[in-house]
């Protein structure tokens, strides 16, 4: 069992949901995200996502993008992102996962990158040019490492094929609650509710959901039919917005917006 | 290591090479475009309207046209241009917009996108979709709308928004990350052209396809009219649509018939060989994922894509189709490259020697055809594909012109 299992469990026997706040490695520092990641579990996040930064994301919007074109104009690299996990991991009372291009895997080597990312204390990885078509191979890999492939669901797969994305997947299956790119949205499709009820009804694993959450209200509309919520592009951009102010200031606030966001799973 | 003949498999792979990288949100309507364009393949309706329009609508078939000064100017081979620059709109590109355009008609959308670097595939689309009454929004770098203005005033005359984009290295790479970011969202009602034989599966077999008129209009042609094959076969290679379209049907006659055509692709050599100075991944890049497809890539040690350098904006990619992968690792096609200093001084040969003033793209293989020529006997014959017509790009030349006699 790995470590999303055992969190999953302990929220379901709770009955509660998780809360999975994302922040880009390395935005504005590597320093900052190392100080983040413990943080945001203090205040109630129950897995953390990291963006590893790539040139050429085509599935996030421009809150997202942005702050992958800041880190890399750093040049910030592969091994210091791993580096700066394992220096994190420890002191996070939650399960890290990483959202990573499989143009930046398979360049490293799948095998290594699993390997050198899972002992840097990280649980999972959610690799979204990465379909199930084409994950056969890498699926084994995490498999055989103990290392949970989070796979994603659109509301544009058809449900036969969501029912197969779900039995390829480990550590919890992720919804795209929008046909489009990450960011925040005012308002979510009608028909999401009864797809992630559905979906939730035929998979073996947690179903959480991503792309366009930001508000309080968007988790108490959801949080009935989820098991966990995903909330990037407004957390990104709230580091961003503070990025200059002293560095207390930023954690905290955005301790305090995680909070809020939990608050209201009640 | 054996290599099959017929490509891609029903995953999408050339040997290794192609298949499909995108998003989940995707994967549906690549699946839906794969059927429909096996379905219109197999109906003779589709072929018929396709045809009728490359023949009334483009003007084909194009010439293949004997460059007699051009040839006594290299010393060599007999030189021949596939005269591709006189289609309809300027380009090959309209091969492949008008069976895309037809697809988009039979699949019930209604709106098209497209990415373009030198214009002339955003000039082709604009075309077709006015053509077919479909709304159009083509992304383009900032930087090629700077050097590449004639074809954007085209675009919007026929009737396309143009998008401009800012991120990244603003050229034609970052225009593909905008069309597939629009493409997620309005995938139900929207069909994106891709301009060349890049991209997730089944654009890279579909966009060569229809490109491929260019090589078997070349091979009827050399048999009716020269009775024989050329011994040499020369296209520029950015994303390489005009260079698979030429080269698909000589692959094939050469691997069914053992004729020995020998093919070259020319890349952009840029201004030297160092990283981020040209863009040509198959001379000097390694195989990775960009824009969904797996092919040689110019990408850093951890998977980010480096910046590339060339001239001419439709070469300005630093990656390329998966079937180049293929063929250059099977042995069916040599890649080279040509830099920017040797095409620019290709395009003043063309023009002074022929009246044709050849697109950039074009003039890196006109370029390298003239060297390759020269070291042929007068008895062989050579072909380039001359891609595109170069007015696009008079105004960037006398730029770099009057900059480089500036210094």
């Amino acid at each position: 069992m790995s470590a999303i299992d055992e969190t999953f469990q302990s929220l379901r026997q709770a009955d509660r949901k998780a809360f999975i706040p994302f922040v880009t490695a390395g935005d504005p520092d590597l320093e900052f995200t190392a100080d983040i990641l413990p943080r945001l579990a203090d205040a109630g996040a129950a897995i953390c996502e990291v963006g590893i930064p790539y040139s050429d994301p085509i599935a996030d919007g421009p809150v997202i993008q942005a702050s992958y074109t800041r880190a890399l104009d750093r040049k910030i690299k592969l091994n210091e992102i791993i580096d700066m996990l394992a220096r994190a991991t420890p002191r996070t009372s939650c399960p890290v996962v990483t959202m990573v291009s499989y143009a930046i895997v398979h360049r490293y080597g799948a095998r290594q990158f699993v390997a050198d990312v899972k002992s840097a204390g990280v649980a999972g990885a959610i690799v979204p040019d990465l379909l199930v078509d084409e994950a056969e191979e890498f699926k084994q890999i995490c498999d055989a490492a103990d290392f949970s492939l989070i796979q994603l669901v659109s509301p544009a797969t058809p449900r036969d094929r969501a029912v197969r994305i779900a039995a390829n997947s480990s550590g919890f299956l992720y919804y795209v609650s929008v046909m489009g790119i990450t960011g925040e949205r005012r308002e979510l499709p009608p028909q999401l509710l009864e797809d992630v009820s559905w979906l939730r009804s035929r998979a073996q694993l947690p179903v959480c959901i991503g792309f366009g959450i930001s508000t309080a209200e968007h988790v108490r509309q959801l949080a009935p039919v989820a098991d966990g919520l995903i909330v990037g592009s407004a957390i990104v951009r709230r580091v961003e917005a503070l990025a200059d102010r002293p560095r207390e200031e930023c954690l905290g606030q955005l301790s305090d917006y995680v909070r809020e966001m939990v608050a209201a799973f009640g | 290591m054996s290599f099959p003949v017929n490509v891609p498999d029903a995953a999408g792979r050339f040997g290794s090479f192609g298949g499909r990288y995108v998003p989940e949100t995707l994967s549906q309507a690549l699946s839906q475009l794969d059927e429909e364009y096996r379905r219109a393949q197999a109906d003779p309706n589709f072929q018929r309207k396709y045809e009728s329009l490359l023949k009334t609508y483009v003007g084909r078939p194009s010439p293949l046209y004997f460059a007699s000064r051009l040839t006594e100017q290299a010393g060599g081979a007999q030189i021949y241009l596939k005269r591709e620059d006189l289609n309809h709109t300027g380009s090959h590109k309209i091969n492949n917009t008008l069976g895309q355009a037809l697809l988009t008609r039979r699949m019930g959308k209604q709106r098209v996108i497209a990415e373009t670097g030198a214009g002339q595939h955003g000039v082709a689309t604009a075309t077709a979709c006015a053509r077919f009454g479909f709304e159009c929004v083509v992304y383009m770098g900032e930087e090629d709308i700077r050097r590449q203005q004639p074809n954007v005033f085209n675009m919007k005359l026929l009737g396309a928004e143009v998008r401009s984009v800012s991120s990244g290295s603003r050229t034609l790479r970052d225009a593909i990350n905008e069309a597939m970011r629009d493409w997620m969202a309005s995938v139900d009602n929207t069909h994106y052209i891709i301009g060349s034989v890049v991209g997730p599966h089944p654009f890279p077999m579909m966009v060569r396809d229809f490109q491929s008129v260019i090589g078997r209009e070349t091979i009827s042609y050399c048999q009716d009219q020269l009775g024989k094959l050329p011994d040499c076969v020369v296209a520029c290679v950015g994303g390489g649509s005009n260079a698979a379209g030429m080269f698909a049907p000589f692959v094939e006659h050469n691997l069914e018939n053992n004729t020995g055509v020998r093919l070259f692709g020319v890349e952009a050599g840029g201004r030297s060989q160092q990283p981020g100075d040209h863009a040509a991944p198959l001379s000097f890049g390694s195989p990775g994922v960009l824009h969904g497809s797996f092919s040689y890539v110019m990408q850093n040690e951890d998977g980010q894509t480096e910046d590339v350098h060339s001239v001419s904006a439709g070469l300005d990619y630093p990656g390329v189709g998966p079937e180049h992968s293929y063929w250059k690792d099977a042995g069916h096609v040599t890649y080279t490259q040509c830099q920017d200093g040797a095409a620019l001084a290709a395009f003043g040969t063309l023009a002074a020697a022929e009246g044709i003033l050849p697109a950039l793209e074009s003039s890196h293989a006109v370029a390298k055809g003239m060297e390759l020529a020269a070291g042929m006997s007068r008895e062989e014959t050579l072909i380039i594909c001359l891609s595109g017509r170069g007015d696009k790009d008079a105004a960037e030349i006398a730029r770099l012109r009057s900059e480089s006699k500036g210094q």
